[in-house]
């Protein structure tokens, strides 16, 4: 009787190990630059919490707009994120110059 | 309609007409960063044209983002051509540009209201049109200096993603 609390003891750690070990990985930030009106890379895979930060090399403004949807604008020389919220593939693009386009791949934990 | 395909016409013969006087002799360095240099002022005043005389949200900041980018690459220029040590020179083509758009802002300046935003729409898309093919055909293969060539790619890029963005206002105006 002495030894079961032990051994109870010994299993939930494993069942904590495991279960550490099964849990989604930490969400990250990917990084997309933006260098001469081109975003880089232009196509992300991320999972639903990870965090887009865009990085403006240029000396324009920039936005990643996603049509009827969200919009991050990008100051000149600045950065701007977003956490994703939904899975799915999103295309989005700059308002602001329609010919850069980029997009995210986006998976559930 | 008439009237201004006409001047977008005219506009393009000038430039056509100037480029093959040179057509021997391909724009020097200096030239060519006078063409681009003046081809982003002449669309700051026609911007700033429509930022008097428009009402419409859509054209104000429109012509808001082509002053903050044409300024801002227009100031990367100026410190290029400063740090390579040239001094841009005057030209037939900078000459061509400069006439078709003081004529255009004329011929917009006796428009008001929804008229003057469509005039000043279509010719934007018009205007970035022609820059674009001048610096595709023109400007960038006779580019010697590697980092004039590179800021006129850039330029081209913006140019047209600024065509297109005037493209998506002039949609929304009909």
């Amino acid at each position: 009787m002495r030894t079961a609390p032990t051994v109870s003891k010994r299993h939930l750690w494993l069942a904590m190990a495991l279960t550490i070990a099964a849990a989604p990985a930490k969400a990250e930030t990917i990084e997309v630059t933006i260098e001469k009106l081109v975003f880089s890379p232009a196509t992300v895979e991320a999972k639903v919490g990870d965090t887009i930060e865009w990085v403006n090399k240029d000396v324009f403004a920039h936005t990643a707009t996603v049509k009827g949807g969200w919009e991050v604008t990008i100051p000149p020389k600045k950065a701007a994120s977003l956490t994703l919220k939904t899975a799915g593939s999103i295309d989005y693009f700059c308002r602001f110059h329609p010919n850069m386009k980029g997009r995210l791949t986006v998976t559930s934990p | 309609m008439f009237i201004r395909s006409t001047t977008a016409l005219a506009a393009l013969f000038l430039l056509s007409a100037a480029t093959l006087a040179q057509a021997s002799d391909k724009p020097s360095d200096p030239q060519i960063a006078h063409i681009a240099y003046t081809a982003g002022v002449l669309d700051v005043e026609a911007a700033m044209q429509a930022l008097k005389k428009s009402k419409n949200k859509e054209i104000l900041d429109f012509a808001k983002d082509m002053v903050r980018d044409h300024e801002a690459v227009n100031k990367q220029a100026l410190d290029l051509v400063k740090k390579l040590n040239v001094t841009p020179e005057d030209n037939a083509t900078s000459k061509a540009l400069t006439k078709a758009a003081d004529e255009e802002r004329a011929k917009l300046a006796k428009l008001g209201g929804a008229a003057f935003d469509k005039a000043y729409v279509d010719n934007e898309v018009a205007y970035h049109k022609q820059v674009n093919g001048a610096l595709e055909t023109l400007l960038i293969p006779s580019a010697e200096n590697a980092e004039l060539k590179s800021l006129l790619e850039t330029g081209l890029k913006l140019f047209q993603g600024h065509e297109q963005h005037a493209e998506h206002v002039a949609g929304m105006l009909k």
